[in-house]
């Protein structure tokens, strides 16, 4: 083999391997990625009963309701719009009413919300960021959510509860 | 005045960086030693004063000074004294200081070891560090200072964050931090060795050992962290494809490939421009990582909002040296000799092929990483990328990287053999395809790629078996040689088998447990029974305690098998009055490797428990892979050629070359 052949060879291996990563990539593109929706924006879009998509927003005081072997239900808002959210299993220790709160699942025929991970960050100060944006965006963010952020700087872990 | 002092010491540093980073290299150019030689005692006396502020600061913390910002904010008197000292780095501020704290020591250590290291590439290497360490000190004095007083100190702290108080944030940040920032160290070695236009063998020589050693602290770094959210946030998982975990795989995939360039490098002269490359990209994936993490820019539940102007300072930071080292690294490149030809078959090119799969892989996280920030930022919808993703791209390309382990290790250099090795491999494929059926038989179909996975840990570990046995000549020759053939086989040959054999081992375990994970949730009343897996669970009663800074709900569950009781288990749910919020602290019993795993939820008004039971089979082999991984390492770096030290031209000239 000349020096040129195989410079080839190794160059044509790499470009195999690259492609093969892009096709891996885009081919999950597809399907493996979560879209994070506000209540306003599940009612604006439409979102389809089955597709799985993350729901952020403050969970509407009084609505939490615990049911039977750990199943709960909850509505969650984001102050112009509601939506009723179904979970069974242990909620993270930081979930409380009117604070804000992220849930991965997907809706069902009947539009209740069937999470099957519930987020809370553990720090009672802290807002999602997510949530915090929809909420600025939409004009009904309030200074007492972001009164204390600055001095909650500890790194923080993750919090939940996964079905 | 303790916090003066702290702040007054990383002030000097700050002033002796900036000498660092100017004078050795107006020494280089006037070919002076004496001033290349301010490198040596200004790093030295750098790592004095960032340790001075860094104990002051852990000082203010065991006293606690509730006068000083930082110890207000994360301290509490009543804290047990370990997590006052930890707290030091549970927070921003403080984790920023011992990042630098253990830039200055790696610098300190090129410093006090370097030697017989070129005074020139010497002068270059310090220099370079002293630039990373000028941005850094820079950066902790202008937006992140840990010795701010308060005006009006108040008489309690806040304390740490609940979750942080554990005996795991002693070990996991500094172990990733000696990770990260140690590949600092191969970084200023490449940019030295484009700014002097010269690299060669010696070189690497030089690099390996310290590559290796940030290597074995990051593997280890990342396995203690995925154990700790294991154990500590109480739902059983240990890796979440969060981007903060991302931030620390990306420069150990980096790291790993550099690992294995620089062999190529010092045995065969070859892959020069490749390896400074990597070495330039490994550390920008450190400086990545911790632009993500301390600048709260990722939308992630590690993630935490803080004022933008340190992002922006961190990112001005990453722009700086990812920009400049590329720069230069383009313009300096083709400088370079190239040398050392190899066919595509051969040591090489397998170890070509390990590089190109792992930064591939990197690529993959990277692209995982930022795209949701990218999509964001530009398109203004969120979403998240979690592990569905990742199943179906890194798993691909780290599944064929595995298949190509073993057989790297017996192709020989320059020309290899692929027929012949596959035929001595035929043991261990037939090893990795018996797992496979017996797995299958045992699981009696379900999850197809299950067994198949498990088959191929068996394989890499079989393989990494077969190349002591070869090079041992095991079976074949008698055993008193064999024994004489093992005590001489380099030490860094037993490394890499114990590395490679620490992959299988951690897929195995990763394998099994998120196949074979059975779980148990409901809510469980006093002498009421669960059954998992075989065990009977059992639940004793309810307790409550009062710990130094919480009160505590302890339940006690009797766990027996087949009527034999085997262990109490005591999962606690903990609040913490001053923050007002309250942890999990999950029990595990421990079965050979399998776990059995408890964490509680809320009790109800009548007594009863929300509780949480896994079975996990072969959970902990996850964590022991990584251990052999790193025990690999440090047999490798015990080895002789690595101990000696890089050979002087002069003398290596003289000698006739030993065949290798």
């Amino acid at each position: 083999m000349t020096r040129k052949q195989r410079r080839m060879t190794i160059i044509g291996g790499s470009l195999a391997v690259l492609a093969l990563a892009a096709a891996l990539v885009l081919n999950a593109l597809r399907d493996s990625i979560v879209f994070f929706s506000t209540p306003t924006m599940v009612a604006e879009k439409h979102v389809a009963p089955g597709k799985r998509f993350r729901l952020g927003g403050l969970v509407q005081p009084g609505s939490l309701q615990r049911g039977d072997n750990l199943a709960v239900t909850f509505e969650v808002a984001d102050g112009s719009a509601k939506l009723p959210v179904a979970y069974k299993g242990i909620l993270p220790d930081l979930f409380r009413e009117g604070q804000g709160v992220v849930a991965e699942g997907a809706l069902d025929a009947s539009g209740v919300f069937k999470a099957d991970t519930v987020l809370a960050k553990h720090d009672e100060t802290y807002m999602p960021k997510d949530v915090a944006d929809a909420l600025k965006k939409q004009g009904h963010w309030k200074d007492d959510y972001g009164a204390k952020p600055a001095a909650t700087t500890a790194q923080g872990n993750p919090q939940g509860a996964v079905r | 005045m303790i916090a003066e002092s702290g702040h007054y010491a990383l002030v000097l540093a700050l002033g002796l960086a900036l000498i660092q980073s100017i004078v050795p290299l107006i020494g280089a150019r006037l070919r002076d030693d004496a001033l290349m030689n301010v490198a040596r005692s200004t790093a030295l006396a750098q790592l004095l004063f960032v340790g001075a502020s860094f104990v002051a600061l852990v000082m203010l913390h065991v006293n606690s000074d509730f006068s000083v910002a930082n110890v207000y904010e994360n301290s509490h008197s009543m804290k047990p004294l370990i997590y006052k000292i930890t707290g030091v780095w549970g927070n921003h501020e403080g984790s920023m200081l011992l990042w630098v704290s253990i830039l200055a020591l790696f610098g300190g250590l090129v410093a006090a070891f370097g030697n017989n290291l070129p005074l020139s590439l010497r002068a270059h290497v310090l220099a370079v560090q002293a630039w990373i360490a000028s941005a850094f000190y820079l950066f902790i004095l202008v937006t992140s200072n840990p010795f701010l007083r308060i005006a009006n100190p108040p008489i309690e702290g806040r304390d740490l964050n609940p979750v942080l108080q554990d005996i795991g944030l002693a070990v996991h940040p500094p172990m990733l931090y000696l990770g990260y920032v140690g590949f600092s160290i191969s970084f200023s070695f490449a940019i030295a060795a484009l700014m002097e236009g010269r690299i060669d063998a010696a070189w690497a020589r030089w690099v390996r050992p310290w590559t290796l050693v940030a290597w074995i602290f990051l593997t280890l770094g990342i396995a203690m962290g995925s154990y700790w959210a294991y154990y500590e946030l109480g739902w059983g998982g240990w890796w979440f494809w969060d981007p903060v975990e991302n931030a620390s795989l990306m420069p150990w995939l980096a790291g790993t490939a550099l690992l294995h360039s620089a062999l190529v490098m010092e045995k065969r002269n070859a892959l020069k421009v490749w390896t400074i490359l990597l070495s330039i990209l490994t550390f920008s994936l450190s400086l990545l990582g911790t632009f993500l993490v301390r600048s709260g820019v990722i939308t992630s539940v590690h993630a935490f909002a803080t004022d933008p102007t340190r992002g922006v300072f961190i990112l001005l930071i990453l722009c700086l040296f990812i920009g400049g080292s590329l720069s230069l690294f383009a313009d300096r490149a083709t400088s370079l000799k190239q040398g050392g030809l190899f066919a595509p078959i051969s040591r090489e090119g397998a170890l070509v092929l390990n590089n190109l799969l792992l930064t591939v892989a990197c690529a993959v996280v990277l692209f995982g990483t930022l795209y949701p920030l990218a999509m964001e930022m530009l398109a203004d919808f969120k979403m998240s990328v979690g592990a569905p993703f990742y199943n179906l791209t890194f798993a691909p390309l780290f599944a064929l990287l595995l298949l190509a382990v073993p057989f790297g290790p017996m192709l020989a250099w320059k020309r290899g053999d692929l027929l012949g090795v596959t035929q001595r491999l035929l043991a261990a494929g037939i090893a990795g395809l018996v797992a496979v059926a017996i797995v299958w038989g045992w699981a009696s179909g379900g999850a197809t790629l299950a067994p198949l996975a498990i088959g191929l840990g068996v394989f890499v570990i079989a393989g990494a078996i077969t190349d002591l046995v070869e090079r041992t000549g095991l079976v074949r020759l008698p055993f008193a040689t064999v024994l004489h053939r093992a005590r001489g086989l380099p030490r860094s040959a037993w490394g890499t088998a114990f590395a490679h054999a620490g992959l299988g081992v951690a897929l195995i375990g990763i394998v099994c447990e998120t196949t074979w994970n059975s779980e148990y949730i409901a809510t469980m009343k006093q002498n009421e029974v669960a059954h998992i897996a075989g065990y009977d669970v059992k639940l004793d009663g309810l307790f409550h305690r009062q710990g130094p800074n919480y009160r505590e709900m302890i339940a006690e569950f009797n766990v027996s098998r087949d009527g034999e009781t085997l262990s109490v288990m005591t999962p606690s749910k903990r609040s913490f009055t001053t923050r007002g919020s309250s942890t999990t602290e999950a029990a595990l019993l421990t079965r050979g490797a399998s776990q059995l795993y408890i964490s509680l939820g809320d009790a109800t008004a009548e007594g009863a428990i929300a509780v949480r039971i896994y079975h996990k089979p072969l959970v902990l082999l996850i964590w022991w892979g990584p251990v052999l991984m790193a025990f690999g390492g440090v047999l490798s770096l015990s080895d002789r050629r690595l101990r000696v030290g890089a050979p002087k031209p002069a003398r290596a000239k003289q000698r006739l070359q030993p065949a290798e």
